[in-house]
């Protein structure tokens, strides 16, 4: 390198632009950070490998198309069916409740901080919600199913299953509120206060301006919001296995008992299947679609977030 | 206050001892807009901008010059309660539009803000359309009527019409700064407001969309009334009819805060200013 600058250097002694000690400690920094970005990709590519090959070997015993449309998921039976659908619906049912409590509360919480708080409330709110989101999910399960079912629930539906999908939808509800409340918070206190101002002096309400100005700006991180709540619920185990009961269930009625996806891969997980057995390769297969589903999430979350990006000036 | 042969003249309470109005301004058959008396904005305990007193009259620009800190803006933000919204601000002493306390129990400041207009320093258009970024105000406040002549028109009012008329659809960040603080001013006035009051509206402007903005004031002022703030003296000296003047000061307790040193015709006080303290910041001895 230093050769080359030796011919152009205009005057003085040509040796000076040369490095006197080599520099080891950038190359050492260099390799810890390259090492501490290559763990997560590595871990990555570990994952879908130990997924897909017990996978392929699944599907080689399994025909795809009999996992991915077959209503019975049976795999402990003796001649087992692989129908993967009823815990597809499991996961959807419960999810869908999950959602339908979250971005609501999450969104309406969001815009009270942001723009109807006074600082001194949204000092003290903030950091309580929080904490919502620091709660262990075996404890949300257990409130889900001693408390919202046995208590609240058979009070209204007195022939509810005493596992159900209602339950764990509306605690995991609960559970991402914070989420989505806290994220979006962040996008929306992010718009500039500039456009407020704007906003206000053409006469607007604080809710108008808080629907029709502060929104629509923080809706990209809002939509990431939403997303990311939503795939914490798909990917949720706890809750599911506790309140949800494990029983594959294909049915769209909430006050039954469901299987999802995760708490199919935590109860058959932890118990005795032998290593290689097509029950235990299923665990894997329903990993991959689980990975699948949730990739594709967060691929239509990215489109979103680049599709509503503002930059603002 | 006014005398009535001396109307609209007056020194402000921090310049005692001046001579009284040598110059007169012909502001007799003028209509008063604004009226401010005796008026100090605080934040807290913090009395911002003290003791102003001063007129604004109907369809003139009113320039409000001074350096940093002398509080003009924060007047300027008191003219259609924008201050409101900053918690802990006041207004004391009483200010007027159109002889009804802006300040009274019954007085709505959105209703406020819709009659008095406001532009700010940084053009700060929505994240939307050019046309909807127009339609905006029109639509929160029920504004009836066809939008796209209202879009047209306000777009036209603004000088911008010609340049952005084939691309209503495109965002309104596509712009440049000084098309984007003309789609300001044209959004303000699609609300049709009486009063437009605009905070250094070229501050971040190049020269060429200043001297586009300065004319477009202009020719604002046969429907509007105006009132600019602004830190350059060329700017208020162009375009303004009446200037007042206002200084940083240091109180007895060592807290700075602005004062309203004087207010008159700019003609008069850039050729003839009463207060020595007009005529340094002028020459441009401070500030």
């Amino acid at each position: 390198m230093s050769s080359t600058l030796v011919g152009s250097s205009v005057a003085g002694d040509p040796g000076s632009l040369q490095r006197t000690k080599p520099r080891y400690g950038e190359k050492v920094i260099k390799g810890i950070l390259v090492m501490a970005a290559g763990v997560s990709v590595l871990t990555t590519f570990g994952i879908v490998l130990s997924i897909l090959i017990p996978s392929i070997e699944f599907f080689s015993e399994v025909p795809i198309q009999d996992f991915l449309f077959g209503t019975e998921w049976t795999p402990l039976f003796a001649d087992g069916e692989f129908g993967v659908v009823p815990l597809v619906t499991g996961t959807l049912v419960i999810t869908g409740i999950a959602i339908v409590i979250a971005i609501p509360f999450g969104l309406g919480a969001a815009v009270y901080l942001s723009e109807f708080a006074s600082p001194r409330v949204r000092k003290t709110v903030k950091p309580t919600l929080e904490v919502l989101a620091g709660i262990p999910t075996v404890v949300f399960g257990f409130f889900a199913l001693e408390f919202l079912t046995q208590v609240v629930l058979v009070k209204i539906w007195p022939d509810i299953d005493i596992f159900n999908a209602l339950s764990a939808g509306l605690i995991m509800g609960v559970m991402i509120i914070p989420t989505i409340a806290s994220l979006s918070e962040d996008a929306m206190s992010a718009v500039p206060s500039g456009m407020r101002d704007g906003s206000y002096a053409l006469g607007s309400s604080k809710r108008q301006t808080a629907m029709f100005v502060v929104i629509p700006a923080a809706l990209s991180g809002i939509v990431a919001a939403f997303v990311l709540g939503i795939s914490r619920a798909i990917g949720e185990t706890m809750i599911v296995t506790i309140a949800a009961g494990l029983q594959p269930n294909l049915s769209f009625n909430p006050l039954e008992g469901m299987q999802t996806m995760t708490s199919y891969i935590a109860a058959a997980g932890s118990g005795d299947l032998s290593t290689g057995s097509i029950e235990y390769k299923s665990i894997f297969a329903v990993g991959l679609l689980l990975f699948i589903i949730t990739f594709f999430m967060n691929t239509i979350s990215i489109g979103l977030v680049r599709k509503f990006r503002q930059v603002y000036q | 206050m006014t005398t009535p042969n001396q109307p609209g003249i007056r020194l402000a309470v921090s310049a005692p001892g001046m001579a009284e109005a040598s110059i007169l301004d012909s502001d007799i058959d003028k209509t008063e807009v604004f009226r401010l008396d005796d008026v100090t904005v605080r934040y807290g305990d913090y009395r911002a901008i003290r003791n102003v007193s001063l007129e604004v009259y109907k369809n003139e620009i009113t320039a409000f010059i001074g350096p940093s800190g002398c509080g003009k803006s924060t007047l300027l933000r008191s003219f259609n309660r924008m201050n409101d919204l900053i918690p802990g601000a006041r207004v004391e002493g009483t200010m007027t539009y159109h002889g009804t306390d802006l300040y009274g129990p019954k007085v709505d400041p959105i209703e406020v803000r819709r009659r008095i207009g406001m532009v700010f320093q940084k053009p700060n258009v929505f994240p939307k359309s050019i046309y909807d970024n127009i339609a905006y105000g029109p639509k929160v406040n029920g504004i009836k009527g066809k939008m796209d002549d209202l879009v047209e028109e306000s777009l036209t009012k603004a000088a911008l019409w010609d340049e952005v008329k084939d691309d209503l659809k495109k965002s309104a960040y596509a712009l440049s700064g000084g098309q984007q603080q003309r789609l300001v001013i044209a959004r303000c006035i699609a609300v049709r407001p009486e009063v437009i009051l605009m905070d250094e509206p070229c501050a971040s402007l190049d020269p060429i969309a200043t001297a586009k903005i300065e004319d477009l004031m202009k020719e604002l002022a046969v429907d509007y009334t105006i009132v600019i703030v602004t830190h350059n003296m060329q700017q208020a000296a162009r375009v303004s009819d009446r200037t007042a003047f206002f200084t940083a000061e240091v109180d007895a307790d060592e807290v700075r805060h602005g004062n309203l040193v004087e207010v008159g015709s700019t003609n008069a006080m850039f050729t003839n200013p009463r207060d020595p303290r007009t005529e340094d910041y002028i020459s441009g001895r401070f500030g």
